[in-house]
């Protein structure tokens, strides 16, 4: 029982409050802190990642053993693929903290950022840990809500009505959740995931268990933003301070929306055919639907937020076809192969879509406009942001030897293998979209004449922007290496491992 | 904010202290009987605003409430956390560990730790309650001026 | 079972509500009554035939006792409900400051 997993929760929750005590009575307190303590947490996140590899971490809370082997405690469990996602958030946490350092100095009241910040890292890092699906929901609601406070950070009109349409949606995924809940509940007289699917898998009525699949499916889809559930999410990513949709739209759609669908429907539910085919169908729509709606945009931040939409219908639509293949019982290298380059993705699109959202409030902060037809020629004056943005653009596009050419191949590849070729061409379809859009961005912000109104005086951002900047970039170069034999025995191996077998996860914690 | 007449007030005056009271008790009952921490914090807040509404304030000494309610919020926080913590220190290094001796079953000094939880909490839902409240007075009260 | 059935019943209403009403302070009410029906149902889901409340008496110990832990979460999940309530209300107030009226569809700055 490794004593590090509660403090994963307890660092940032203590760490939010001192701010908020301290901060009145001690200068520059709240960033120092802020610093300090996401800093901690990543080379805690990392120290999980490079020791779990196959074995999973139980941490029974309070000392509750089992009873006749059926859990009655609160369980956090880490396995491998918890480990990753722990790495993702803490990160891109730490570096946004870093950014925001000269960010939000242009607004009043940063007390009140960095504790709603911290809080919302410790929601995330609670939902990733956590055993039993009350805890899930719980978490869940402590990083949603801080989130609703951030988006309306700054108290103007556009930023509140995004904060209301958000809130209102969110607010109704969550009590579908509650509901679900309740349902499974009912039948099972149980909260622990593991033990849930022992007594799933002994049988039962399958029309209940498909009621609480679809109200599951669609709660964390609306917290996904998937289509047809994708509503709030252009409004509320577009409209927040640039670290916080740095954060939302790398970090928090993740987390909190497909990290628990992959986990339960892999993990606690017993795969069904039907389940698998509407997953690939959501996945597909989402991409495709997302690539045509991002085309037309002429605000970058909008533009950005449409395509996150796109690159997590990559993401839904390869696990989708794992689980499809899965549940025929055949292939199951292949299913493998899905999941894995699903993952991959996932892993992928937090880095380049955070090092974009950065770049896109580098450019407001220096220029003070968001819109497109208003920019141009802004590679002179600002050489460090435009590098990056071009690193960025060349990753989401999939051109090699960047990581997205290489996580867009494996999906590719494994949607040809297993004989479904129409998704195979409409994934190749829609990167040629995307790079077509990415190059339209490219060409008005960076390399086109400048306009002929008075020259602001336009420079280069301050240190701490431009070291988080750097840095993400430096990191998608480096996640390529993730397809070597060697590195990816240690890192995505064990992740794909826990979901594709189907009781490894179940049988281990009963067992403890 | 003006204040109400003057039978409200002679009314508050007689009510607002029992009405503590019994939050008080809801908060240290909280292992006997139904109730505990969030409860009994919603009533024990419930009795503040109770006093702010009939009584009035005007907009600086609203103020001066909302840092005050909002540091006692935070301080019952981190300490609910260090109780919890303290479970990794003692004993058999669990966090959340229950390592006060429990007594006899329905006395008022038994079950551990969780008399400590409730009352902790209970401060916190109660500062958490009343510094809602100031913040949304305080904001009508600035824009009003 | 029929218990069970209006639960749902509730649950529909207060989503009928969300989605057709055009004032944004019963928005705000028909997520509230939403989120009750939800606790309504996790409390009914603990019932036995012919049980007591679950608190022990020192005297007499054994007995049947309704399930106590949908009432703990139950009350989490009013304390997590309250504090939605609170943040919705305190940016509808910010809301009719800034647009100066409460009906959603003079709300539409956003659009595309």
């Amino acid at each position: 029982m490794n004593p590090l997993i509660p403090l994963l929760v307890v660092i940032p929750l203590a760490g939010a409050f001192l701010i908020m005590i301290l901060g009145r009575f001690i200068r520059n307190f709240n960033k120092i802190l802020a610093s300090v303590v996401l800093l901690l947490l990543a080379i805690i996140s990392f120290y999980f990642l490079f020791n779990t590899g196959d074995k999973i971490s139980v941490y029974k809370v309070g000392g509750w053993e089992a009873v006749n082997s059926i859990p009655i405690g609160i369980y956090m469990v880490v396995d491998g693929f918890t480990a990753i996602i722990l790495c993702i958030i803490n990160l891109i946490g730490f570096l946004s903290v870093f950014y925001s350092i000269s960010y939000i100095a242009k607004y009043t009241s940063e007390d009140f950022f960095y504790a709603l910040f911290c809080l919302m890292i410790a929601g995330m890092n609670g939902v990733v840990a956590s055993g039993d699906i009350f805890n899930i929901f719980v978490f869940l609601e402590i990083s949603s809500i801080s989130s609703y406070a951030l988006v309306a950070f700054g108290v103007e009109k556009q930023q509140l009505e995004a904060s209301f349409k958000y809130q209102v949606l969110g607010g109704l995924a969550s009590f579908l959740i509650l509901f679900a809940i309740g349902f499974l509940y009912w039948r099972t007289k149980t909260l622990n995931i593991a033990d849930i699917r022992t007594v799933l898998g002994s049988g039962g009525d399958r029309k209940f268990y498909l009621m609480a699949e679809i109200m599951l499916l669609t709660g964390f889809g609306l917290k996904a933003a998937i289509m047809p559930f994708h509503a709030w999410l252009p409004d509320a990513h577009s409209s927040a301070p640039s670290p916080i949709s740095a954060m939302l739209s790398g970090v928090l759609i993740k987390a909190v929306g497909i990290y628990v669908i992959i986990r339960l429907f892999f993990n606690m539910f017993v795969i069904s055919e039907e389940m698998a085919v509407l997953i690939t169908a959501l996945g597909t729509i989402s991409m495709v639907i997302g690539v045509f709606l991002a085309i037309g945009q002429w605000d970058i931040k909008r533009l950005l937020a449409y395509h996150s939409i796109s690159q997590m219908g990559y993401v839904v639509m390869s696990v989708g076809i794992g689980m499809i293949l899965m549940s025929r019982g055949i292939r199951h290298e292949v299913a493998t192969l899905a999941v894995a380059g699903g993952i991959f993705h996932l892993i992928n699109h937090a880095a380049f879509k955070g090092l974009l959202f950065l770049n896109a409030g580098a450019i407001e902060y220096s220029t003070g406009t968001r819109d497109l037809k208003e920019m141009g020629g802004l590679a002179k004056s600002m050489p460090v942001t435009s590098a990056t943005s071009f690193v960025a653009s060349l990753s989401i596009s999939g051109i090699p030897p960047f990581n997205g050419f290489f996580s867009k191949l494996i999906i590719i590849i494994a949607a040809v293998m297993a004989h479904f070729y129409l998704l195979a061409a409409l994934a190749g379809i829609v990167s040629i979209i995307t790079l077509a859009s990415f190059l339209k961005f490219q060409r008005y912000a960076f390399y086109n004449k400048e306009p002929d109104k008075e020259k602001k005086e336009i420079r280069e951002v301050p240190f701490p922007m431009l070291f988080s900047m750097i840095v993400l970039s430096i990191i998608c170069l480096l996640l390529s290496l993730l397809v070597f034999p060697g590195i990816r025995e240690t890192i995505l191996t064990p992740a794909t491992d826990i979901l594709t077998d189907p009781s490894k996860y179940s049988t281990y914690i009963i067992g403890l | 904010m003006k204040g109400m007449t003057t039978i409200v007030k002679q009314t508050t005056k007689l009510i607002a202290g029992m009405i503590f009271m019994y939050g008080i008790y809801v908060i240290v009952h909280g292992h006997l009987t139904p109730g505990g921490g969030f409860a009994g914090g919603v009533i024990m807040a419930g009795s503040f605003i109770l006093l702010i509404l009939a009584y009035g304030s005007d907009f600086l000494k609203l103020l001066k409430e909302e840092s005050g309610t909002t540091m006692y919020e935070n301080l019952a926080m981190i300490v609910v956390l260090f109780l919890a913590v303290s479970g990794l220190l003692i004993g058999t290094h669990v966090f959340f560990l229950n390592w006060i001796p429990k007594g006899t079953v329905g006395h008022l000094v038994s079950a551990g730790i969780l008399p400590l939880y409730n009352i902790f909490v209970g401060i916190e839902v109660a500062a958490s309650i009343v510094t809602i409240f100031l913040a949304l007075i305080i904001f009508k009260e600035e824009v009003s001026k | 079972m029929i218990v069970y059935w209006l639960c749902f019943i509730l649950f529909l209403v207060g989503l009928y509500g969300v989605i057709t009403r055009r004032n944004l302070i019963k928005i705000a009410i028909s997520l509230s009554i939403m989120e009750f029906s939800t606790f309504l149902f996790f409390a009914l889901v603990g019932y036995f035939e012919g049980g007591v409340a679950p608190i022990v008496d020192p005297a007499d110990p054994v007995k049947l006792y309704v399930d106590p832990l949908p009432q703990a979460l139950v009350l989490t999940a009013i304390v997590i409900g309250l504090a939605t309530t609170a943040l919705l209300m305190a940016v509808i107030i910010r809301i009719y400051r800034k647009y100066g009226s409460l009906d959603i569809r003079e709300i539409k700055n956003l659009r595309g």
